[in-house]
């Protein structure tokens, strides 16, 4: 199972670092360190590297390394998993994951890790169990527990943790009863350069905040369930209502929480919201190159398509950009080649253009490569696919609950070729 | 580390107040003393920020152990935290003073007895992981007590107490009972506990591969299966994991099994669809193909594995290396969808390695057009690496998808004339495998690519090239100057350039001899002479001595006709695959390794097998046993051996100069020069991926005559012998493996004379179904001063028999019969002795049947299923030869696999596919199968194509060759085809006998 864990920030340095059997010297890191140097990015560090005694299983999540060492056979995505829960946990508890933020909680950090793992086995990794043995800071309490000489520390056994309903804790009050849902799809694209569709796939989730008192059950059920063939699920949902009758059936955990993440795979037809036209090109004279960018509406349902952003990645060679935006702004960064083009609204009477010239190093063979574009955007009120969500009940508690649903479509790995 | 931390410090002292960070300020020198005085406190607050402190700086690494009593002191209280804390410190230091940490066990006996569950658990949890022996003896009662403890949360926290105690000392474990207390919590009534436990058991099994702990049986199993749908996701994981080592009864059970794990694919925690997909992949093996669920199951299956590609790149990654073996054992569950392949721009480079990989496995006719492109596409990114694989994938694709070849060698062409020098040096060594598998059709692009030639920095393009320029030596106008160019930094190049270099320029020569004379002196100099490399040497000289003696031969073996390389050579090995599909999900999957292959400390992990959905996996078994049984045994002794084995001796029929030494011995060495010489000549042959099997025609001493007629008659060509030799290795892997099947212990009949004269009306039938022929006369009575010998061969419940008639014609009494064989190509000898236990007197006849096995001495036999027998008795020494129908050999268990059939008919080449017609059978193809069956030559499947029934069949030979033949019937067309494949080619012929003779009877 999960021997150590050691936290590592961008510049290399172990700032944490946690044994949940016996020490490992960190020096075991040393192996990861080298396969760090190796990648140059910190993106591409292989996630599996083998040392002579050891396996380390990492993750990469906000400009942190976590780093796990195991000993024995243990299934790595049980690892990766851990780890991103560790992250999860954190930026639940701090509001970020940050080597600032894990260095000022650390004593709070050590608890949860102690709370999260007993020898290498998961113990508690559900949110709302951790927070009732272990509170999270807040500015007021800690005033408080000065004050008090209270703890941070709840006495008393989490009961959520032995019952069939370990994701909720008992004894749930609010004033105001409320629940609310966000249905967000994010498009994976890749478009080619005559602007055909190579893949298209959405990735949608359902993400909650629910804030009612004892203990509800909920029923979602959609329009067009049909939409749904590759789905998962928060542990609470009941697979055999799904599976018969295509409605959720749950009693939610208490606070924020992912009900389901859905895939629409490449097999069903995927709206593109937007199409883009461009052009970029670089002569083997003059050592410069031209670009031209505009971007239209497609399949957009009648909704505004907000946020657009392109992300030019440029190859080595491009010194400078000289461009026009005929809509909001750019800015090109030398040192990372990237070009940003943050244009806000879609004005589809009005297209958005960036046109202008690139200069480039000079005696240098021209580049190769062809740089891609990403799309970034965002449309409110619209679930791409069409998914709708058609009535929430509740049964098992007698008040009325206030409930709402919002949609928004953004764009995932939208990427076009050039 | 320290500099840092201090300096973190530093920054921190300007910090908020409110956080922790405060608790940095106070480790700077000296602070150690403060800290002690702070714990020593009779303030309880100040107390616990003292302890805050210390597990502040303990986190950073720094060594705080110093401050050990004093920690410990604070350890009675009743603040929940401050305990806490002080266990954190415990558990970290206790191992360094482990004295200390006695002063420690009584509060930790206390607290397990306290109240409050919390407590309970927290102390038995606490004490577990102090990893000091004279604690241990003190934590086995408190345990006890938390094991059954009325508190589910304090179980499942002495479960996993019971693995930590295991690892720090096994023997106390089983000394007290903890396994036992272990097992029957699989049965408690929480479901978390049963995790736990079956968690706990896990890890502990880990390292007693042996003891049964985990006595997984249908009880067990359902109880598994009802906590599976209620406890946490983690619990999950470890009961999928234990439910994966269980091996149903039946299909139904299975089914049973896979309904209730399907619902896990829907998990939101992709540990648990990987561990969920383990099960279902293994179960699925037993499932029979045509069930309705069979199907359903399948499609099940693609979904969860594409979602699993939409998670972070980390779970990506170990995804698709899972991916990649699913898809090598089944194609059908993601065949369409591909596009989820597609590799992204900002994939990271580990996975967009290894979905490149994957995109090529499922590389089709149908998709092809689309990788294509994508592929076309990847050629041009930044990444070097990338680009390179790429690259290599549009050529596996050319391999893979006949079709496409052509589309891959244009789009491979315009890549080269992008001039990117690492992208043409890739081009060009995948090129070379076009030519292997296609050859003769894409040579028009060896011009362009001998443009390219200066720009070859790295090795394998440069032997790449170099080898294309050899072998097409005869085209390329210049050949001759474009090696001599190579060969002026000769020393200089890599030992993989200079091998293909010597050959590369010997080509050349045999080709044209006359202007490349001075050039193949001067190569063969450099290799023999120059070089301390003894491959390279050692190649030099085989070729110098071979165009010295003989200029023919070394034609014949440098410009052999190569074996096409096979479409896929990065596939896994199916035994490995198998097991690699029951460790899916492990580190095993993410090296594509057996975990005995890695993992420290496994003390003989188990080689897990996928079940097998008919019982051949199951006879395999024990039949191997048995075998292994057999070759251990001595072989039987005659009792009057000693002359007789001399006689045999002067029986063999090689020349007296090489029959030296004793049997075994011999076909030892034999065995040994065979190896050697194949390992060296592939290599020789210009390309390492594939040895090809024709080069063993050199072994020189034994065929003489064989440079002058290359094409003369059958019995002495070049070819024939050439066969005769290269097909040793066949033989002799059956020789290194026991042979299969042959159970060990058998009576043999005892053939009494007068049971035997009755039976003679109808026994010599075939009561088995097996064909065998009528008894031939072996030995006139002239020949051997009057005993005459008939008999044939038969495979009676899966025994190898010799019957025998033997006959007095003499007019004395025979007794003290003997029986030996020569060696032959099978290894038959007796398996007993010759039961003749009455005086043969005139005139009269014995039937005696004889066991034989495969287990004797092997040497290859022309024709190949000749078999030389001497026979004693009274009077003298006999000898005769006869031959046996090679269906005598082929073993019960020779049905194969679909699956694997279908590999291995790929796998073998195509030219040595045999063809052969048999006329005049008017059976139809059921009652032909069913025929066939008899002499255990199985028909694993049927497919009727325009009203012609194919038969696929497939048997196995004692020495584990398998033959694999379509079988072609026309109803109402009395002629047969039969196309055979087999590695080893040469029993091609003696099996079509064997079914003339097993359909014509």
């Amino acid at each position: 199972m999960i021997h150590s864990l050691f936290v590592i920030n961008h510049l290399g340095d172990i700032f944490l670092e946690k044994h949940w059997k016996s020490v490992i010297s960190r020096s075991v890191c040393d192996y990861f360190f080298e396969a760090r140097e190796k990648a140059v990015d910190p993106e591409n560090v292989p996630p599996v590297l083998q040392t002579p005694h050891h396996y380390l299983i990492s993750i990469y999540r906000g400009k942190l390394f976590f780093l796990s060492v195991i000993q024995t056979e243990v299934p790595p995505l049980f690892v990766i998993e851990f780890l991103h829960r560790v992250a999860d946990t954190f930026q639940d508890y701090f509001g970020e994951c940050s080597e600032s933020v894990i260095s000022d909680n650390v004593v709070i950090v050590y608890e949860l890790l102690e709370e999260m793992l007993d020898n290498g086995f998961p113990l508690a990794t559900e949110s709302n169990v951790l927070k009732e043995m272990i509170r999270p800071p807040n500015i007021l309490r800690s005033v408080v527990n000065t004050l008090t000489g209270g703890s941070n520390v709840g006495e008393t056994l989490p009961q959520g943790q032995l019952s069939n309903i370990p994701w909720r804790r008992a004894g749930v009050k609010y004033t105001n009863n409320e629940a609310y849902f966000d249905v967000t799809e994010e498009i994976d694209a890749i478009v080619d350069k005559s602007g055909t569709t190579v893949s298209a796939e959405i990735q949608g989730v359902i993400e909650a905040c629910v804030k009612l008192s004892g203990m509800p059950d909920l029923t979602m059920s959609f329009m067009n369930p049909r939409l749904l063939d590759d789905v998962s699920f928060h542990p609470c949902v009941r697979f055999r209502r799904w599976e018969s009758e295509r409605v959720l059936s749950f009693i939610p955990p208490d606070g924020n929480f992912t009900l389901m993440t859905y895939h629409i795979s490449s097999q069903n037809l995927v709206a593109i919201p937007v199409y883009v036209k461009q052009s970029i090109s670089f002569f083997e004279a003059g050592s410069c190159g031209r670009l031209d960018i505009t971007i239209g509406p497609k399949q957009t349902m009648g909704k505004t398509v907000e946020d657009l952003k392109v992300t030019v990645h440029m190859p080595k060679a491009v010194l400078n950009a000289n461009l026009t935006a005929s809509q909001g702004n750019y800015t090109y960064d030398f040192t990372t080649k990237l070009l940003v083009w943050d244009i806000g609204k879609l004005n589809p009477q009005k297209l958005p253009n960036l046109r202008g010239s690139l200069s480039m190093q000079t005696g240098v063979p021209n580049p190769e490569e062809n740089p891609s574009l990403n799309i970034d955007l965002k449309i409110q009120q619209l679930a791409i696919s069409g998914l709708k969500v058609s009535r929430l009940d509740m049964y098992g508690e007698m008040y009325k609950p206030f409930k709402g649903v919002k949609y928004v479509t953004k764009a995932g790995k939208f990427q076009v070729r050039t | 580390m320290q500099e840092w931390a201090n300096q973190l410090c530093e920054n921190r002292q300007f910090g908020s107040k409110m956080t922790d960070s405060k608790y940095f300020t106070t480790t700077k020198k000296g602070e150690i003393f403060e800290l002690k005085a702070e714990l020593n406190s009779d303030k309880k607050e100040k107390k616990k920020e003292a302890v805050k402190k210390v597990i502040a700086s303990m986190t950073v690494g720094k060594d705080v152990s110093a401050l050990f009593p004093d920690v410990v002191n604070c350890m009675q209280t009743d603040n929940l935290e401050l305990k806490k804390l002080v266990y954190l410190y415990l558990m970290n230091y206790a191992k360094s003073q482990p004295d200390m940490a006695i002063m420690a066990v009584n509060t930790f006996v206390k607290d397990c007895e306290d109240p409050n569950p919390l407590i309970r658990a927290l102390a038995v949890r606490t004490m577990g992981c102090i990893r000091v022996d004279k604690i241990t003896e003190y934590l086995c009662e408190p345990l006890r007590k938390c094991l059954k403890d009325e508190d589910p949360y304090v179980r499942k926290t002495a479960a996993v107490c019971v693995a930590k105690l295991h690892d720090i000392n096994a023997q106390l474990v089983e000394d007290q009972g903890f396994l036992d207390t272990l097992k029957d919590l699989i049965s408690d009534s929480n479901p978390m506990v049963v995790a736990n436990a079956v968690a706990a058991l896990s890890e502990i099994a880990e390292s007693h591969p042996n003891s049964n702990l985990m006595d997984l049986n249908p009880q067990t199993i359902n109880k598994l299966l009802t906590a599976l749908n209620e406890c946490t996701e983690w619990g999950q994981i470890f009961i999928l994991d234990c439910l994966a080592n269980y091996t149903p009864r039946d299909d139904r059970e299975s089914q049973s099994i896979c309904e209730r794990v399907t619902p896990r694919l829907s998990h939101a925690n992709s540990a648990v669809v990987l561990s969920a997909v383990k099960v279902l992949m293994k179960f699925m093996e037993m499932l029979p193909k045509d069930l309705d669920y069979y199907g359903t199951l399948l499609k099940k299956l693609a979904p969860p594995l594409v979602t699993l590609l939409s998670a972070e790149p980390e779970l990506q990654y170990v995804a698709l290396r899972n991916i990649n073996l699913i898809v090598q054992r089944r194609p059908e569950i993601l065949k369409h969808e591909m596009k989820v392949f597609f590799v992204k721009y900002n994939d990271p480079i580990y996975v967009k390695l290894e979905k490149l990989d994957i995109m090529i496995r499922l590389a089709s006719q149908a998709n092809i057009a689309q990788v294509l492109a994508e592929l076309k596409e990847y050629a041009t990114e930044v990444d070097v690496d990338f680009v390179r694989k790429a690259v290599r994938a549009i050529g596996r694709c050319a391999i893979k998808v006949e079709q496409s070849a052509e589309r891959c060698v244009s789009t491979l062409l315009d890549l080269i004339q992008t001039k990117v020098n690492y992208v043409v040096q890739e081009a060009i060594v995948v090129i070379k495998d076009i030519f292997r598998k296609y050859p003769n059709k894409y040579e028009s692009v060896i011009a362009t690519l001998c443009e390219n030639l200066d720009s070859l920095d790295e090795p394998e393009a440069r032997a790449a090239m170099i080898w294309i320029v050899g072998e097409y030596a005869e085209r390329i106008d210049n050949a001759d100057e474009l090696l001599e160019s190579f060969l002026e930094g000769f020393h200089d190049e890599s030992t993989q350039v200079q091998l293909q270099l010597l050959t590369a320029i010997v080509k050349l020569f045999l080709k044209k001899p006359t202007e490349t004379q001075e050039l193949v002196q001067q190569v063969l100099s450099l290799a023999t002479q120059d070089s301390d490399n003894p491959d390279l040497r050692d190649r030099g000289y085989i070729y110098w001595r071979l165009l010295s003696t003989d200029p023919v031969a070394a034609k014949e073996v440098v410009l052999a006709e190569k074996p096409l390389i096979s479409e896929e050579t990065d596939l896994i090995e199916p035994t490995l695959l198998e097991e690699l599909i029951c460790h899916i999900g492990t580190l095993a999957s993410v090296y594509h390794k057996p975990p005995s292959a890695f993992v420290e400390g496994s003390r003989g992990v188990q080689h897990k097998r996928l079940p097998g959905s008919t019982e051949s996996g199951e006879s395999e078994s024990p039949d191997t046993a048995s075998a292994a049984a057999v070759s251990d045994a001595p072989p039987a002794v005659i009792p009057s051996q000693g002359d007789l084995l001399g006689d045999l001796l002067n029986l063999d029929l090689t020349p007296p100069t090489t029959a030296g030494p004793p049997p075994p011995a011999s076909s030892g060495m034999q065995m040994g020069a065979m190896d050697l010489l194949g390992g060296g000549l592939d290599s020789l042959m210009g390309d390492e991926s594939e040895p090809p099997p024709i080069p063993l025609r050199m072994d020189t001493p034994q065929s003489p005559q064989l440079p002058h007629q290359s094409p003369s008659p059958p019995d002495y060509s070049p070819t024939e012998l050439g066969g005769d030799l290269g097909g040793s290795p066949a033989i002799g892997a059956g020789f290194g493996a026991p042979p299969a099947a042959m159970p060990a212990s058998f009576s043999a009949p005892v053939s009494g004379g007068l049971d035997d004269l009755f039976d003679l009306g109808g026994g010599v039938g075939m009561p088995m179904g097996a064909y065998s022929a009528p008894k031939t006369v072996w030995l006139p009575a002239l020949k051997a001063k009057g005993l005459e010998i008939s008999g044939t061969f038969a495979r009676r419940s899966g025994v190898i028999q010799m019957e025998m008639t033997l006959t007095n014609k003499a007019m004395s009494v025979m007794t003290d019969f003997a029986i030996q064989f020569n060696r032959n190509s099978f290894g038959l000898a007796p398996a007993g002795p010759l039961q003749v236990l009455t005086p043969l007197s005139p005139n009269q006849s014995i039937e005696v049947t004889l066991p034989l096995n495969t287990v004797g001495p092997v040497m290859k036999m022309e024709p190949l299923n000749n078999l030389q027998v001497a026979v004693k008795n009274n009077i003298d020494v006999f000898y005769f030869s006869c031959q046996y129908p090679i269906s005598m050999l082929f073993v019960e268990d020779g049905k194969m696999e679909r699956q694997v059939f279908l590999a291995t008919w790929k796998d073998i080449p195509n030219d040595s596919e045999a063809q052969f017609q048999i006329k005049d059978c008017h059976l139809s193809s059921d009652a032909a199968s069913n025929k066939l069956q008899g002499s255990n030559i199985f028909t694993i499947a049927k497919r009727t194509v325009d009203g012609q029934d194919m038969l696929y069949q497939s048997m196995k030979l004692t020495n584990g060759i398998w033959v694999l033949t379509e079988m072609r019937v026309q109803a109402g067309n009395p002629v047969y085809t039969v196309s055979l494949k087999c590695r080893a080619a040469e029993v091609s012929q003696w099996v079509f006998q064997s079914y003339e003779a097993v359909l014509k009877n």
